[in-house]
């Protein structure tokens, strides 16, 4: 590749001399590294101007750990549009996870108040099952019966809201141990936030299934294109299924992380999840139509989306106008991913 | 029809309705980002003659006819009509002065209506609304003239693609029409549709029309056409005169050598079978009860127009597609019916025709597409995790042994050629421990000098004794490669030719003359 860019680079200068080479520069930069790092910086020098504090040691830690549910779940929906599709029930998958699971954590308590730790596995194991088997219906429905993710998922969305709403009748469930927000919501591990520290774990266990297990890499190879996949012999079926389940799972866990750090069950939470998630995935450069995309740059991503909602906190921006904000940030990176493939064809040899 | 008189000196033709010229193409070139597609071509069309393009796969007759067609502008070069020098802007502007494309690509709107589509973006109206009954009198109209059996109400998804052509040839005669280009018009139809294509080609040829006809089929350009130019990579070869030139001429200027330089010669060995298929029939019914052998060591050919249901046949075989009755034996197992994962498995390998669609993964590595069908071995994972470090060195050897060029295994897949993405497509094979190799298709879009390297690839692989299946529809080549060849037509097996039987006439009788007997 190094050669070729060189080559590339000189072989333009000469025929364009009148263009100015800088610009050029960053027309390569943008090419290779797509339009996330440039967005980071330009949201680092505008909040920065804009408050004091941002820039601060305390600020930023409390940016990852704002940002780790959402990193999380932006995770998990990487491995649904690797494969060509997406997941809109990601902020259901949230928001019946944490009723489930606060349900069935405050039954078990209260039936052994004693068994603090048992009731809390139980609650979790309960909540996350409830999220994976949502995944599990949304794999089945596009892996077997070929609904289009987008219908899929969005009816999963609507079932499992509902669902959420008749088992609360709308409100939050009260009487978890005290125990569980204390460790996961506020506590930490080896002097990291426990969110963090969750979803550190998590994000290096999904990075080695990415890049250095089959079932990753047939992820690529089913969204790159599923009837090459098939006639090398890749269980289609299987892996579109496993990414749904995967999908679900992922945010189960950060919908069980959220549920810690509220000390309530919620169906009302979760609803900008899939939004910011897809967001996030996008803006880090993942192909919407599927084959293509890195885990590290998706957790950028989602931390990037943190950043700025962070940022504007710090600006004071009214809370609805940041939802303006994102959706804005979302095209433009959708617009300059376009561009950016325009350029490459261009700058290809 | 005017005839611009200034430009008649050219041939010296009988009727005066010949002279005239009405495409003049000087030194037409095309650039596209990165390759040359055509540079410097020129060609003429007089009025009333079939004017055969003819070349291999990316020689740049589609390119060519892309430009008088105006999906794309030349770079350089000059375009006369009728005298006048034009730029067709778009496919929209050629078609209003008379210059009708027919593209193997169809432009039609499956969800609309024969009608609906003749008239597309050319609607009859009385002020805003759509006059409905006019457009279908005038559709009915022009299907008649056409002698088309086709209803105007009927949507065209439920058209077979022969009666899908035909509308794509209607819409051409929506208005007046100067040209008509036709792009291998014939590769789906049956034969009744081919001669009823070729008396509507006579009838417009008479009435003054000029049509560019690409084909590879050497039977029809002695069929109906009247001047041949040949390309070979985008440049311009000859020109010459369709009933004067001979097969083997062609064949060489085609391809710029001779016959035998192209075709390795092999030493067949064959030894004990190894697929041996029993009265296949599949549950679609596009293939009907076929029996046919392939023994280890030999190139067994399958040749048969597209739809003949060659390429079905070892799909079906391969766990492609349902198996309704018969069997399939593969080294000396029954495997009716398996999974395609069982039939790999056993060593059993069918390389796709069509590399975009099916072989590979465009934006991802050559590496990646190299190991793609072999990651379940234990040379590239244990329990499910990779080994890319050997994964890596085994990519890098087989894309060295194939000449991958530039030898850049990181490099996604797309941005390659299309001779190189056929490499990629073959070293998939040399991944696994394979039996028997299906070659569907293997010399699409590739140029002369890949087309030699893949079958000197194909040879030697069967001289290591394995057994080979060779699908294709280029006739030379299942003519040259082949120990023993089949012929396939309407899913039924024609015959079976050997040694000295397999020529070109035994093989075209088959494809054509069976239906009169």
């Amino acid at each position: 590749m190094q050669q070729s860019d060189e080559k590339i680079e000189t072989a333009v200068t000469e025929e364009k001399a009148v263009k100015k080479p800088p610009f050029y520069f960053l027309q390569l930069m943008f090419v290779r590294l797509g339009v996330l790092p440039f967005l980071l910086l330009i949201a680092v020098i505008i909040f920065t101007a804009a408050s004091d504090n941002f820039l601060s040691g305390r600020n930023l830690l409390n940016v990852v750990r704002q940002s780790s549910y959402l990193t999380l779940v932006a995770v998990g929906q990487m491995f649904a549009l690797l494969t060509g599709g997406f997941d809109l029930s990601v902020g259901t998958i949230i928001a019946l996870t944490s009723v489930v699971g606060a349900t069935a954590m405050a039954a078990a308590y209260s039936a052994m108040p004693d068994a603090i730790f048992l009731s809390i596995t139980i609650g979790v194991l309960a909540g996350v099952a409830a999220g994976a088997l949502i995944g599990a219906v949304n794999g089945v429905g596009v892996a077997i019966f070929n609904v289009s993710p987008f219908m899929m998922t969005l009816g999963m969305a609507s079932v499992g809201f509902g669902i959420a709403l008749y088992l609360t009748g709308g409100t939050p469930v009260y009487g978890m141990p005290q125990e569980f927000g204390d460790a996961f919501g506020f506590g930490s591990f080896f002097g990291i936030p426990a969110p963090v520290f969750v979803a550190v774990l998590l994000i290096l266990v999904l990075y080695i299934v990415v890049n250095w297990t089959r079932l990753g890499r047939y992820f690529y190879a089913v969204g790159g294109n599923l009837k090459a996949a098939q006639l090398s012999g890749i269980s289609t079926r299987m892996t579109l299924f496993l990414a749904y389940l995967l999908c679900g799972a992922v945010a189960a866990i950060s919908g069980m992380l959220l549920t810690a750090r509220l000390d309530t069950g919620e169906a009302n939470i979760g609803a900008a999840m899939p939004l910011e998630s897809i967001a996030a995935c996008v803006i880090a450069g993942v192909s919407l139509r599927g084959g293509v995309g890195r885990l590290e740059n998706v957790v950028l991503g989602a931390l990037f989306i943190g950043l700025v909602q962070n940022g504007m906190n710090l600006a004071r921006v009214e809370s609805y106008l940041q939802t303006v904000v994102i959706g804005v940030l979302l095209i433009i990176a959708v617009i300059a991913d376009q561009a950016r493939l325009k350029m490459m064809a261009n700058l290809q040899d | 029809m005017t005839s611009p008189s200034s430009l008649s000196a050219v041939s010296k033709a009988s009727s005066e309705a010949e002279d005239t010229v009405l495409f003049d193409v000087r030194d037409v070139g095309k650039r596209f980002p990165g390759v040359d597609a055509l540079k410097n071509v020129s060609f003429q069309l007089k009025a009333g003659e079939v004017h055969v393009l003819f070349g291999e796969n990316g020689a740049g007759k589609s390119t060519l006819i892309s430009m008088l067609a105006g999906v794309h502008q030349p770079t350089s070069g000059k375009i006369f009509f009728k005298g006048q020098e034009v730029e067709f802007t778009s496919v929209h502007h050629a078609r209003s002065v008379g210059v009708s494309a027919v593209f193997q690509e169809f432009s039609l709107v499956d969800q609309l209506t024969v009608e609906q589509n003749l008239f597309l973006g050319a609607e009859q109206t009385d002020g805003i609304f759509l006059n409905r009954r006019r457009l279908h009198e005038e559709a009915e109209d022009i299907l008649k003239t056409l002698g088309f059996d086709l209803r105007a109400g009927q949507k065209v998804a439920y058209l077979s693609r022969a009666e899908q052509q035909m509308v794509e040839i209607a819409k051409a005669f929506r208005s007046e029409l100067s040209v008509l280009i036709l792009d291998e018009p014939t590769a789906s139809l049956t034969e009744r549709e081919t001669d009823r294509l070729f008396e509507l080609i006579e009838q417009v040829k008479a009435q003054g029309v000029g049509i560019i006809y690409i084909t590879h089929r050497m039977a029809e350009i002695k069929r109906i056409g009247d001047r041949i130019t040949v390309l070979r990579d985008g440049a311009f070869v000859d020109t010459v005169d369709a009933k004067s030139a001979s097969e083997d001429r062609l064949v060489t200027l085609m391809t710029g050598r001779v016959i035998d330089q192209i075709f390795p010669a092999i030493n067949f060995e064959p030894k004990e079978t190894s697929l041996e298929i029993q009265n296949l029939k599949t549950d679609d019914g596009r293939v009907n009860d076929v029996s046919l052998h392939v023994r280890k060591g030999e190139i067994v050919g399958l040749a048969g127009l597209v739809g003949s249901g060659k390429s079905r046949l070892i799909r079906a075989c391969f766990g492609l597609a349902d198996v309704a009755s018969g069997s399939v034996t593969f080294e000396g197992e029954d495997v009716t019916g398996l999974t395609l994962q069982k039939m790999l498995k056993r060593g059993f390998f069918y390389n796709p025709p069509d590399r975009r669609a099916e072989g590979l993964i465009m934006m991802r590595s050559c590496r990646e597409n190299i190991s793609l069908p072999s990651l379940d071995l234990p040379a590239f994972s244990l329990k499910g995790l990779l080994r890319r470090r050997e994964e890596k060195q085994l990519a890098q050897a087989l894309a060295e042994q194939l000449q991958l060029h530039p030898l850049r295994i990181e490099r996604d897949v797309e941005h390659f050629s299309g001779g190189n993405q056929q490499k990629v497509l073959l070293a998939k094979c040399l991944t696994r421990d394979v039996k028997l190799y299906v070659f569907d298709e293997p010399t699409v879009g590739v140029d002369v000098g890949t087309r030699t390297e893949i079958y000197k690839f194909i040879a030697k692989l069967c001289e290591e004794g394995a057994a080979i299946i060779l699908i294709s529809s280029d006739l030379p080549e299942v003519l040259h490669m082949s120990r023993r060849l089949y012929v396939m037509h309407r899913g039924r097996l024609q015959a079976e030719l050997t040694g000295d039987e397999i020529n070109q006439e035994n093989v075209l009788k088959q494809f054509f003359e069976k239906e009169v007997a």
